[in-house]
């Protein structure tokens, strides 16, 4: 480096002749600041059973009494499942299990009672529950076109090719397309009170509300904006391979109907994990008097259309009722119970370390 | 322009190749041929003088710099994932998406290697034009260019203080002997002026150089980067060859002084000049915690690609589970589904794109902005700042900070290091009687007070020497010489504070006769005067080779000091004595101060103006030299004499000077051809030099051969080591002392090892008279070897040996070199911190051994093994016999050995090193507590310290100042140079350098501990912050079919690590403070916990790989569990532990932070924030942005959730408390020394100074490593070795004692 180090200091000697002042001295001194001397003030915790102990016990108490909370509220919570896959002989869905097709024209029908034995006093959300169903496979996840989702008129007619191979059917795109919209779950489910007098009484399920606001009013969106005529709007567009109506016809409403249908919404946004459930109506309480569902008889009429089979998968429906903390799941609370429990403890031990060894700690001992 | 054929061209720049390799260069003068075609140009082979340094051009920056850096192997990793990302089977994310990372880090580096490039590209415009002086045939005249069009061959003249623009042959300068001053300090660092001669008999002595009648030929060799030497020579048209050496070579860069033009010939133009040759950049050496990183990088690789085969594995045993096509599988384009084995096997690369992180990448780019953190912080510190010199510390090598940290051997040279290396003349001996010279050393005494310094100075100044001989200094000379008597005067008030302005401060330069040698003098002076005969008394021979023997240049100092004039005087007003005596002093000169400033404020005006003030003032010396033969005393000559400023090469050199000034006999100039001195009766002598034999390592001795002016005999003179010098010793002075010459020889041996034992240098003066003719017959053979080529440097030593037989002895000195300040308390502080310091000098044993207990490397109660034999026999025998000693001592179970100590000399040393006995040296060496090499070459200092570091596997530091000391500095792990007296060529080979040797304590106990537990944890740290977050995604596998899915969207994965966690770490790696400054001072011990393996253990990695497993298991399990079976989706699942895990990144951090400073809590808190918002700011405005993952809306449905929180805050605990726990027990039960010092960090200061006293006295000569090792200081108390009885000590020193003496006197017979 020797050339360009007769330039620095060139530059150097410059430096000296121009720096402030004019003429004053230059001086390679270091600066005297806590920054640069690296005196900042500063906070210097020692980790040792002594000043932690606080922490642990602080922990301790505030975790328990939260767990217990948390334990008592999901305990609150009622909740109610039925597998109605079909896979045993007695099961009253059996033979719909059996002879399934993704094509088949006439659906299948099967009714199953069950008694609910607690009343369900707030509003109960009904769900439909899948296991073993992979919706988090990394190509299904991908496999679905968001532009032409949120109504771009370009997309709608050349889906991307992440949809493949449910881009295109027949030469004409698909819509919605995508293995995620191609597999939507299409069983029906409807649910009847059976009177202690033997009438049966449907129970009016909401299908609105069930998708997040932002996906029905943000992503979600139909193309063609506000035309309410959705057939003119899907022209030139072919319905998913597995479905048995076009996008246009998921529901009669027109604010629930093509891509902002939100049972499809709710479909469209994939499950973590491969056992998941997924809101499909919400009981609505009707009065403070009445319990949504009072106890007592029901029956679950089932139109079996999805097949489960070619992945071992269960199908289930699920009643719940909902608190702050969503469904019911005692894990939290119990987690927040033991984690309190075992800070406390810890807390204990320490004290014990403290007492027999912490001494020693502080420097006036050392020289002991 | 004629046109020429291609073919024509073609051959021509083949020729010119031919030319250009050839190993000898003919080169003729341009001016014949000026103003020809390109074609008929002699020198059109050679490159011009345009120099370019850039490593890019425009046009082609983007693809030449990609290809540099495709270089590594990094780059080529990440492009290779990149290039995956497009293998549709393969990709996990979106291909473009993933380019993205590798993008940035290239757009980076390229950035900032176009801004460098661009600044030497600045740099080069700037010297590419920089204005210089070519003659030009048709103008008849110099005339004005630039450096660009210097070619080979052309005739430059360069000016006064102007810097030489080509590798130039000196043909001319303005000064009337030929001489010409430069200074290298753009080559080397060093300020001393060297003188350059005019090549002989070409040039005639006319005032003006004709360039027009230079008509011969210049054969030299190719150009080398050696900076030192310069084989050529000139070939007259009568076909005279006349050698030339580097004495004739101006080297590019250098700078021209006192001298007001000069005239040479351009040998090697740009690219091939020796300085550009020694361009060669910075040198990079990898560091030791590098070093285990990178097998630290192979782990993880291996442990990425276990992960990987479980995924693909794990996806071909799924697909295999599955009784038929499920509609979550999608099929290929076509509507094809792989073979659950062809998807196992792109699975694997998928995960590899997905777990890419794991290998860390980004840790590279870290480390290294860490490391220039970290040389921020130690060049800054204002405790390694030398008031004196003006000098902080300097980091040359930025990648190795954290090596200071773990040294465990110190290799230190001993002049000028351990010393100051600044000479000051003690005592001599002249025939064999001694003359301690007490009055300077109770003067010398005083001035070890160092605060009393300046003052004492003062209080001398009133008689310096020469107003004692030359009391008639009033009368001004009327051409303007007050002037520079003023300056010189101030520059010396200046400079007394100031070190590198060479060696006339006040300590050096101020002598105090020996009151019995005066008195000598005198009488062989008066007795002498009668007869002309008389001049050749022993005494007067003494002293003029004193001032004669030498390479000591003269100079008036003034006219260089410009630049200097510059530097502060503020730096020395820290001390009242100081200003004090400033002021008086001032006051004293201070019409002479007020008239000095004029010219000095013009010249640094106008450079021009100083050639015409100097030249006059030149001439008046050189007349002075000229006259030649004897002279009576003059007030001109006079006048000089107290500007005169001695610029010796070695301070050895300048301290005789001016002993035997301060004698009467003084050195007043120096020409090639001619030596002035005047003697102490006023007489002035001109010595006619016939030659110099210069200084080499292996002659260690340097002579001079000058011819008597009174008795025109051949004299020479030699001066050197003393057993350099005792073998030559020859005939007796004269016939009638033939019986007294040996014992004088005898008498002087004595003193002189009576010096060696005080710690003083010492040097032997011998004297020669050669005969004309025996003095012809060499100057052949000289000749000869000086125009030798081939084989030169051993060809003129041989020669010089030949002259240097049958030598007198004349007397001996012993030259004092103190030691720096705090140097035995840096010794032991660096003992204590574990630290083994070997010495390695020139220096005979007896001086070393003096130092060693000097500077508290050696004991009292040391066992000081000495070894010295003159065979190899005799060398194993010995090293058997003390091994086996030493190894008694070393299995002794009770700990009462005392510690050994080993001196061994060069000799010994070399047969040591040899194959089959270094195992055993090094096994001895082991075991000693300090080790002394005395009389060792530069080139064993090296192979000691390569021998240590390669036996042992230890790190190893070396520290030195000199030229001597690079190859050693070069060797280390750790080169640290001390910019010092002897120049700057340590320096410019260390890694470090520093101004004094106290510096070592802080930079190695402070900053070498902070450096390397910083980056240590830090690079820990990286590590387990990939493992844990790659992990997550790892987890996720075993839910998704291992299918490859990320529940994180992969901007925010990249935003992860690229802006939310990586700001905490690198300041971690520069700012935590596990241990206050003071305390680790305070406590050198605590150095030895970064020693060996250190804090980066092969335990401490897979600690905290364990815990990032531990972590990540509870980071994703928790949130599974909470999340399992409910209506999550993937993104909404991927949020909660996306957030959880920065947060137990961060916490986890925090746990090992140290120290918290403002800084600290802005960056920590400053993360989430940016994690916060940036995520929020990306899920609000991410409709359809990145299809198809679309985390739109995700964080704000979460954050408007309680669960969110709930779930982040026990898994966060949950997560930490592991390590948190282990903490808390590992500091409560068995705290390490660490905790303990930062426990007294947090003690009131002055508390603290007393626990740290009392820590250590309770410890004693124990040693940390029990301490560290029992949890308890109680144990320690049991274990500590109490002092070992005397009388163990007496019998074992009394035994082996016994063995060595025996060897030694054997040695001696």
């Amino acid at each position: 480096m020797m050339a360009s180090s007769y330039n620095a200091k060139d530059e150097d000697g410059h430096i000296t002749v121009s720096g402030p002042g004019g003429g004053t001295l230059k001086n390679k001194k270091p600066d005297n600041t806590a920054f640069k001397q690296q005196r900042l003030p500063a906070w210097q915790p020692i980790l040792t059973a002594g000043t932690v102990l606080p922490a642990f016990f602080i922990i301790g108490l505030i975790f328990i009494p939260i767990g217990i909370g948390l334990y008592v509220t999901s305990n609150n919570i009622k909740e109610l499942e039925i597998d109605y896959t079909g896979v045993d002989m007695s099961s009253p869905c059996f033979n719909c299990s059996q002879n399934f097709s993704w094509n088949s024209t006439r659906p299948c029908t099967c009714t199953i009672p069950f008694y609910l034995e607690q009343a369900f006093e707030s509003n109960v959300f009904m769900y439909y529950g899948l296991s073993n169903f992979y919706q988090n496979h990394r190509r299904y996840v991908k496999s679905r076109d968001d532009s032409q989702l949120n109504g771009d008129i370009e997309a709608l007619l050349n889906p991307s090719k992440e949809c493949e191979p449910y881009a295109r059917n027949e030469n004409k795109p698909i819509a919605p397309c995508g293995a995620i919209a191609n597999s939507m779950f299409n069983d029906t489910l409807e649910l009847f009170y059976i009177d202690p007098n033997g009438t049966k009484i449907q129970i009016p399920l909401m299908k609105k509300g069930i998708a997040w606001w932002t996906d029905k009013h943000v992503k979600f969106r139909n193309p063609g904006g506000n035309n309410p005529n959705l057939t003119a709007v899907f022209q030139g567009t072919t319905k998913p391979v597995n479905w048995r109506k076009p996008v246009y016809e998921l529901d009669t409403d027109s604010e629930n109907n093509g891509f902002i249908n939100e049972d499809f919404i709710v479909w469209m946004r994939t499950a973590a994990l491969p056992t998941f459930r997924k809101l499909y109506r919400i009981i609505q309480k009707k009065n403070s008097m009445i319990p949504t569902l009072p106890r007592g008889n029901y029956t679950l009429e089932v139109v079996y259309n999805y097949p489960v089979g070619s992945f071992e998968g269960r199908k289930r429906m699920i009643l719940s009722t909902i608190s702050w903390m969503g469904g019911k799941n005692p894990f939290l609370g119990i987690a927040y119970i033991t984690v309190g429990s075992i800070c406390f403890f810890l807390g204990v031990v320490l004290l014990i370390i403290h007492h027999k060894y912490g001494n020693r700690n502080n420097s006036a001992d050392i020289t002991n | 322009m004629g046109w020429n054929s291609p073919l024509a061209r073609l051959r021509d720049a083949l020729r010119g190749q031919r030319v250009r390799e050839r190993d000898i260069r003919k080169l003729v003068s341009n001016l014949p041929y000026e103003g020809l075609e390109k074609m008929k140009q002699p020198n059109r082979h050679f490159p011009g003088n345009a120099i370019k340094t850039t490593k890019y051009t425009l046009l082609f920056f983007i693809p030449m710099n990609l290809f540099e850096q495709f270089h590594r192997l990094a780059n080529i990793y990440f492009l290779g994932l990149a290039i995956l990302n497009f293998v549709p089977v393969v990709n996990a994310f979106q291909p473009e998406v993933a380019l993205i990372p590798i993008c940035v880090i290239l757009a980076l580096t390229a950035l900032k290697d176009g801004w460098e490039d661009f600044r030497r590209y600045q740099s080069d415009r700037k010297l590419n034009n920089t204005p210089c002086f070519i003659y030009c045939r048709k103008e008849q005249q110099f005339v004005e260019r630039r450096w660009k069009d210097v070619r080979v061959g052309d005739f430059v003249k360069v000016i006064c203080n102007e810097i030489i623009p080509a590798d130039l042959l000196l043909l001319h300068t303005s000064d009337p002997n030929g001489v010409c001053h430069i200074e290298t300090a753009n080559l080397d660092g060093e300020t001393n002026l060297k003188q350059r001669r005019v090549v002989p008999g070409l040039s005639t002595s006319t005032s003006e150089f004709e360039p027009e009648s230079f008509n011969g030929v210049v054969v030299c060799e190719r150009p080398n980067n050696n900076l030192n030497h310069f084989k050529c020579y000139v070939e007259k048209p009568d076909n005279v060859k006349v050698g030339i050496g580097i004495e004739s070579l101006l080297l590019r860069g250098c700078t021209v002084r006192n001298t007001d033009h000069t005239v040479g010939f351009v040998v090697y133009a740009g690219h091939e000049t020796k300085s550009m040759l020694n361009n060669n950049g910075p040198r990079y050496k990898r560091s030791k915690l590098e070093r285990k990183l990178n097998t630290d990088v192979i782990f993880c690789i291996i442990l990425l690609f276990a992960m990987c085969l479980v995924g693909a594995l794990g996806h071909f045993s799924w697909l295999q589970e599955l009784p038929s096509v499920p509609p979550y599988l999608v099929p290929d384009s076509h509507g094809h589904l792989d073979s659950p084995a062809l998807s196992g096997f792109y699975m694997f690369f998928t995960m590899i794109i997905l777990l890419q992180v794991l290998i860390p990448i980004s840790l590279y780019v870290s480390i290294e902005l860490v490391k220039i953190g970290q040389v921020f912080f130690i060049t800054n510190d204002i405790d390694l700042y030398d008031e004196e010199s003006d000098t902080p510390m300097q980091c040359r090598a930025l990648n190795i900070t954290e090596d200071l940290g773990q040294i465990q051997y110190i290799f230190s040279d001993k002049t000028g290091t351990l010393t100051e290396n600044k000479m000051v003349f003690r005592r001599c001996t002249v025939m064999g009687t001694e003359y301690p010279h007490c009055e300077n050393a109770v003067r010398l005494a005083v001035l070890d007070e160092p605060d009393s310094e300046e003052e004492v100075i003062f209080n001398q100044r009133p008689w310096p020497p020469q107003s004692r001989w030359t009391p008639d200094t009033e009368d001004a000379d009327p051409a303007g010489t007050p002037h520079y008597h003023g300056s010189r005067h101030r520059g010396k008030v200046a400079e007394s504070a100031q070190r590198d302005v060479a060696f006339s401060s006040p300590l050096e330069t101020e002598v105090v006769p020996d009151r019995k040698l005066l008195q000598q003098i005198r009488r062989t002076e008066s007795s002498s005067s009668s007869s002309s005969s008389g001049k050749t008394d022993p005494y007067l021979d003494f002293f003029l080779a004193l001032a004669i023997c030498n390479t000591v240049v003269v100079s008036t100092a003034t006219v260089r000091r410009q630049r200097e004039s510059g530097c502060p005087r503020s730096s020395q007003t820290s001390n009242p004595f100081e200003t004090f005596s400033h002021l008086v002093r001032k006051v004293g000169s201070f019409r002479q101060t007020i008239s000095s400033w004029r010219p000095m404020s013009n010249r640094s005006r106008t450079s021009s103006n100083c050639s015409v003030l100097e030249e006059d003032h030149f001439n008046s010396l050189a007349k002075t030299g000229n006259c030649g033969g004897r002279k009576s005393t003059g007030p001109q000559t006079q006048d000089t004499s107290p500007s005169l400023r001695y610029e010796a090469e070695s301070p050895d050199e300048a301290a005789l000077v001016h002993a035997a000034k301060a004698y009467g006999f003084t050195l007043l100039a120096r020409t090639p051809g001619s030596v002035t001195v005047r003697l102490p009766c006023g007489e002035e002598l001109v010595f006619e030099v016939l030659d110099t034999l210069a200084f080499d390592s292996h002659r260690k001795r340097m002579s001079v051969l000058v011819r008597h002016p009174v008795t025109s005999e051949l004299v020479l003179y030699t001066k050197g080591a003393d057993y350099a010098i005792m073998e030559l010793l020859g005939t007796p002075y004269a016939e009638q002392l033939k019986g007294k010459q040996k014992r004088i020889a005898a008498d002087t041996q004595r003193h002189l090892d009576c010096y060696a034992k005080e710690g003083l240098r010492t040097l032997c003066f011998t004297k020669k008279v050669l005969s004309e003719r025996a003095y012809k017959d060499w100057s052949v053979s000289r000749q000869g070897a000086l125009a030798a080529i081939d084989n030169r440097e051993k060809l003129i030593m041989d020669t010089a040996g030949l002259l240097e037989t049958n030598l007198t002895l004349l007397g001996a000195t012993g030259i004092e070199d103190r030691l720096q300040e705090s140097v035995p308390d840096t010794i032991v502080a660096l003992r204590e911190a574990g630290i083994q310091v070997w010495v390695l000098t020139g220096d005979k044993p007896e001086t070393a051994v003096n130092i060693g207990y000097a500077c508290r490397l050696l004991d009292e109660g040391d066992l000081v093994i000495n070894m010295s034999s003159k065979n190899k026999l005799m060398c194993v025998s010995i090293l058997d016999c003390t091994l086996e000693e030493v190894r008694r001592y070393g299995n002794d179970p009770t700990g009462l050995a005392p510690t050994i100590s080993l001196v061994i000399d060069g000799r010994t040393l070399a047969m040591a090193l040899e194959s089959d006995l270094v195992d055993r040296f090094v096994d001895l060496a082991r075991r000693c507590r300090s080790v002394l090499c005395c009389r060792v070459t530069p080139l064993q200092k090296s192979a000691v310290v390569k021998v240590i570091r390669e036996k042992l596997k230890v790190m190893t530091l070396a520290v030195g100042d000199g030229a001597n000391d690079v190859n050693m500095i070069q060797a280390a792990d750790v080169g640290i140079g001390i910019s010092g007296q002897e120049g700057m060529q340590a320096v410019m080979a260390s890694d470090f350098a520093i101004s004094r040797f106290k510096h070592l304590k802080k930079l190695l106990l402070v900053h070498g501990h902070w450096c390397y537990t910083r980056l240590a944890n830090m690079i820990i740290y990286f590590f387990y912050k990939n493992v844990a977050y790659v992990n997550l995604l790892f987890w996720y596998q075993f839910f998704c079919g291992f299918s490859g899915t990320a529940m994180i969207d992969y901007w925010l994965m990249i935003f992860f690590n690229l802006f939310f966690t990586s700001a905490p770490p690198i300041m971690f790696g520069i700012m935590d403070k596990d241990v206050s400054a003071e305390t680790l001072l305070g406590l050198p011990e605590l150095y030895r916990t970064g020693q060996g393996t250190g804090e980066y253990k092969f335990s401490t990695f897979w600690t905290a790989m364990l815990d990032a497993f531990y972590q990540s298991l509870v980071c994703f399990f928790i949130p599974y569990w909470v999340y399992e079976d409910s209506d999550i989706d993937v993104f909404t699942f991927g949020t909660p532990l996306n957030t959880v895990s920065l947060f137990t990144i961060l916490l986890h951090l925090s746990i090992e932070i140290k120290t918290w400073t403002v800084v600290h809590w802005v960056i920590m808190l400053g993360s989430v924030a940016v994690y916060f918002i940036v995520t929020l700011a990306y899920s609000a405005i991410c409709v359809t942005c990145n299809p198809p993952s679309n985390p739109y809306w995700i964080l704000q449905s979460q954050m408007a959730d309680p669960m969110f929180y709930l779930t982040c805050i026990i898994t966060t605990v949950l997560a930490l408390l592991p390590r948190y726990m282990f903490h808390v027990l590992r500091n409560t039960l068995a705290p390490s020394p660490l905790v303990r010092a930062r426990h007294l960090d947090r003690l009131d200061p002055s508390v603290r100074e007393q626990w740290i006293k009392e820590w250590k006295s309770f410890r004693g000569a124990g040693d940390l490593s029990k301490l560290t090792r029992s949890p308890t200081l109680e144990t320690t108390e049991d274990t500590s070795p109490a002092s070992p009885s005397p009388s163990d000590i007496t019998t074992a020193e009394i035994t082996l004692n016994v063995i060595t003496e025996s060897y030694q006197s054997t040695v001696q017979l």
